[in-house]
């Protein structure tokens, strides 16, 4: 927010000068009146305990994260290339392979990747699309480049807080909106409907679109309830679906209504029991069926999770450079892939100053951050590693930039990521904004929801205002 | 592709939650009224008879069974935190309000914000005073908060919601509940009555009867219509007044017309069990006289009014919530 030489960054200073003409103790009244707005408005996530589950807010932190419009052009054009090549290889892996024969990527690596479903081969998504709504998370290093830190493309999540932070910044500084130009972020749920009524099976003309939630107690059911309701669809749990006569139909007090389209927020593995695993409550038996008959279309489709695997991410700007045949425009963060022979000997070696994440958690679980960590947990890591190198990657602490965060009543810097939201339908469209998540505790570089993380909003500027020169 | 069906019912399981929560809404505000009056008829009375007074408080819930076993005598302590907060007592208010949120929760994208938000401080507020009513300056005012919060709930399912066919399942569980927590308060003053008949017309008869009228928040309308407190006239303004919208006529008629409006059926035939029986329950009351009921036993009458409207709630299960089930092999 600040240059260096002490004065508000081009764009920050409408907001910088507001925060100035307070009077004291005005902001902290106003950060307490926003969390307590959150939690009255049941924007809650679930974390799951020994004993009883507690619903929490994820605290949002009322100074915004400002993005400016020439790093944002970056972003956007850096992340549709990315989903381009992504979903290039998805086609690719599911079809003919032809990256694994041409030695781009180990075909081990993908083969035996836990996401990889092989029952997908030769599935055709309907429009040539697999990932439809992806979320980046990007991080910015000491040099000021963004870099990519991971790609979520199974059920990403925490849209929802982009949006509802969004509405109570506005209540808090409703005067600073309109000197700021900030990009409106409220049309995702518009654009979220077009780009599943796009995929609706050929022949339909109002298709039944639909969220399926595992339900009430998943920690992200807020934002499955919430996006249902800004698209006005509905609703629905595996209970509420059945597949009859090789279509998906919803029970309704007036019979069985047929589901065109999909928005799933459960995992491939809980889709269908007859398919994935047989001992899950929450599927709906004959789904992948339906959908291989071109009956349902869902998004994003299946097998969609090998493309986020935190292995197959080190070689994703190979990815790009087959597929598009250009350079990455975003790049990564530098990456050890475990698997790799000389790479696991460096990490072993420096387990103290990485940090190590396996292949298919999210949600900064089973992690290990090196500088942080005590020997025992070190030795238990090198442990893991050894005996399933596939499933481990490393990564140098990357000093992640820090912003100006509430504690108290003062502000302190706090590390944060940027996670910006994709969507593939007609076109690639990339939500001007995004999650900006801190970590709020102080030196943590853990910025996830259930590990004591928090939220700011994110404004992407749309153009120098004026006053913000001085 | 196939023809889809001519109109696009709600999901079951919504119209379950829908109805439930509008069921557990109004149950919570009665069991609030029924303490709130009951502390301060206790004011009016001699502390020798105050001891006699909360037992039937528990007799009406039907829980009376759970409540020995785990209190024994009931006290006015006993009574209240059984009532309020018991979290092993599944109709406490606790658990009524925790009830009608998760149901709320669980179709937030149906109902409104307002309504929502609403709910989920009530349930916020509520939680965190669960120190019991020892940690409270005042416990009237603490029961009146409840009940005002159930009654702005429900306001606001009049004024933000679309009165369509998942309001109707809403009300439809309101009237229900409703018609079954009056039925339950007249019931009251059986328990209370029979211990001593030395009582009857006795300055306390007054004051229970009033009691009584008040815990269904009936006492100003009722002496609107009758000036003299009168236990036949009580008994007909409770269960057949056409106007007052506790009183059991009133609940039954509405709920029958909401029921209709969901299957669109005509309200002079039925198209389900439940509409059949919630259908012949109300026409009998439609010619009924009060004295009629008194003449076959008061309690004898609520008591099979209250079974016959848990027939009506398994009907609307079956038609509504648990039918539907895949064919075999689908």
């Amino acid at each position: 927010m600040f240059s260096p030489s002490g004065d508000p960054r081009p764009g920050s200073a409408p907001l910088v000068n507001l925060i100035r003409s307070l009077a004291v103790g005005e902001l902290k009244r106003r950060q307490e009146a926003a969390e307590h707005a959150l939690m009255n408005m049941g924007i809650t996530f679930t974390v799951y305990g020994d004993e009883a589950s507690i619903e929490r807010i994820f605290p949002l932190d009322i100074i915004p994260r400002i993005v400016s419009p020439g790093d944002w052009e970056m972003i956007e054009s850096g992340l549709r290339q990315r989903i381009l090549a992504l979903n290039c290889f998805l086609q690719d892996i599911y079809s003919e392979q032809k990256i694994l024969r041409d030695r781009i990527i180990p075909p081990e690596i993908v083969l035996e990747g836990r996401a990889f479903r092989k029952i997908c081969t030769g599935l055709k998504p309907p429009c040539g699309i697999w990932c439809h709504i992806t979320g980046t998370d990007l991080v910015r290093g000491g040099d000021g480049r963004f870099y990519v830190l991971e790609d979520n493309l199974r059920c990403p999540s925490g849209v929802s807080y982009v949006l509802e932070n969004r509405r109570v910044m506005k209540r808090t500084f409703p005067h600073v909106f309109e000197t700021s130009q900030v990009r409106p972020v409220d049309d995702y749920p518009t654009r979220l409907l077009e780009t599943l009524q796009h995929i609706a099976p050929e022949g339909v003309t109002d298709p039944t679109v639909v969220v399926l939630s595992p339900g009430v107690y998943n920690s992200a059911y807020f934002e499955h309830s919430f996006l249902a309701q800004q698209m006005g669809i509905q609703l629905v749990e595996g209970r509420d679906l059945a597949v009859i006569d090789g279509n998906v139909m919803m029970r309704t007090t007036k019979g069985f209504w047929r589901v065109d389209v999909i928005y799933r927020r459960v995992d491939d593995d809980f889709l269908d029991p007859s398919v994935f695993r047989p001992d899950s409550l929450l599927g709906v038996p004959g789904l992948v069926d339906a959908y291989r008959a071109g009956r349902v279309a869902l998004a994003n489709a299946p097998g969609t999770g090998i493309a986020d695997d935190k292995v197959v991410y080190a070689y994703v700007p190979r990815l790009i450079k087959y597929y598009l045949g250009e350079d990455p425009i975003l790049p990564n963060v530098q990456t050890y892939v475990c698997e790799d022979s000389k790479d696991r000997s460096y990490v072993l070696a420096n387990l103290d100053k990485l940090v190590i994440k396996p292949a298919n958690e999210s949600g900064g679980y089973g992690m290990l951050v090196g500088p942080h960590a005590t020997i025992e947990e070190r030795n238990e890591f090198k442990k893991k590693i050894e005996k399933n190198p596939r499933n481990y990657i490393a990564q140098p602490t990357v000093a992640l930039s820090r912003v100006p965060t509430i504690v108290g009543d003062a502000f302190e810097g706090r590390h944060v990521d940027l996670r910006p939201y994709i969507l593939y339908g007609r076109d690639i469209y990339v939500l001007p904004g995004g999650l900006t998540r801190v970590a709020l505790r102080k030196g943590s570089l853990v910025v996830n929801s259930s590990q004591g993380g928090g939220s700011k909003d994110t404004w992407v500027l749309s153009d120098i205002p004026q006053e913000g020169a001085g | 592709m196939d023809q889809q069906p001519q109109e696009r019912g709600m999901l079951s399981r919504v119209a379950e939650s829908i109805y439930w929560m509008g069921r557990y809404i109004e149950r919570a505000e009665n069991i609030a009224r029924l303490i709130d009056v009951n502390l301060y008829l206790n004011l009016d009375l001699p502390s020798d008879k105050t001891a006699r007074q909360w037992g039937p408080l528990v007799r009406v819930t039907g829980d009376e069974t759970l409540f020995t076993k785990q209190y024994g005598d009931p006290t006015e302590q006993q009574v209240i935190h059984f009532l309020t907060f018991d979290p092993g007592y599944p109709n406490s208010i606790a658990n009524c309000l925790q009830a009608a949120r998760e149901n709320a929760r669980s179709i937030r994208e149906i109902i409104s914000s307002e309504m929502w938000e609403q709910i989920n401080s009530t349930f916020l507020f509520f939680k965190d005073s669960k120190g019991g009513l020892e940690s409270m300056d005042s416990p009237y005012s603490f029961f009146r908060r409840v009940r005002m919060s159930c009654h702005l709930f429900s306001g606001l399912i009049e004024s933000t919601m679309s009165h369509g066919e998942a309001w109707h399942f809403a009300k439809l569980g309101q009237f229900l509940e409703r018609a079954d927590k009056t039925s339950r308060i007249l019931d009251m003053k059986y328990y209370i009555i029979l211990p001593s008949i030395d009582d009857i017309d006795s300055p306390y008869d007054n004051i229970q009867w009033s009691a009584l009228l008040k815990s269904a928040s009936a006492l100003e309308m009722y002496r609107k219509r009758w000036n003299r407190i009168d236990s036949r006239q009580v008994a007909d303004f409770l269960i057949l007044n056409r106007e007052f919208p506790r009183a059991i006529h009133y609940c039954l008629v509405h709920a029958e017309r909401s029921l209709h409006a969901i299957s669109g059926s005509q309200v002079w035939g039925f198209s389900n069990s439940a509409e059949k029986l919630l259908g012949q329950l109300r026409s009998e009351l439609d010619y009924a006289h009060i004295d009629d009921i008194i003449r076959t036993g008061l309690h004898e009458f609520l008591d099979g009014l209250q079974s016959r409207l848990n027939q009506v709630g398994s009907g609307i299960d079956e038609t509504y919530f648990s039918h539907l089930v895949p064919p075999a092999d689908g």
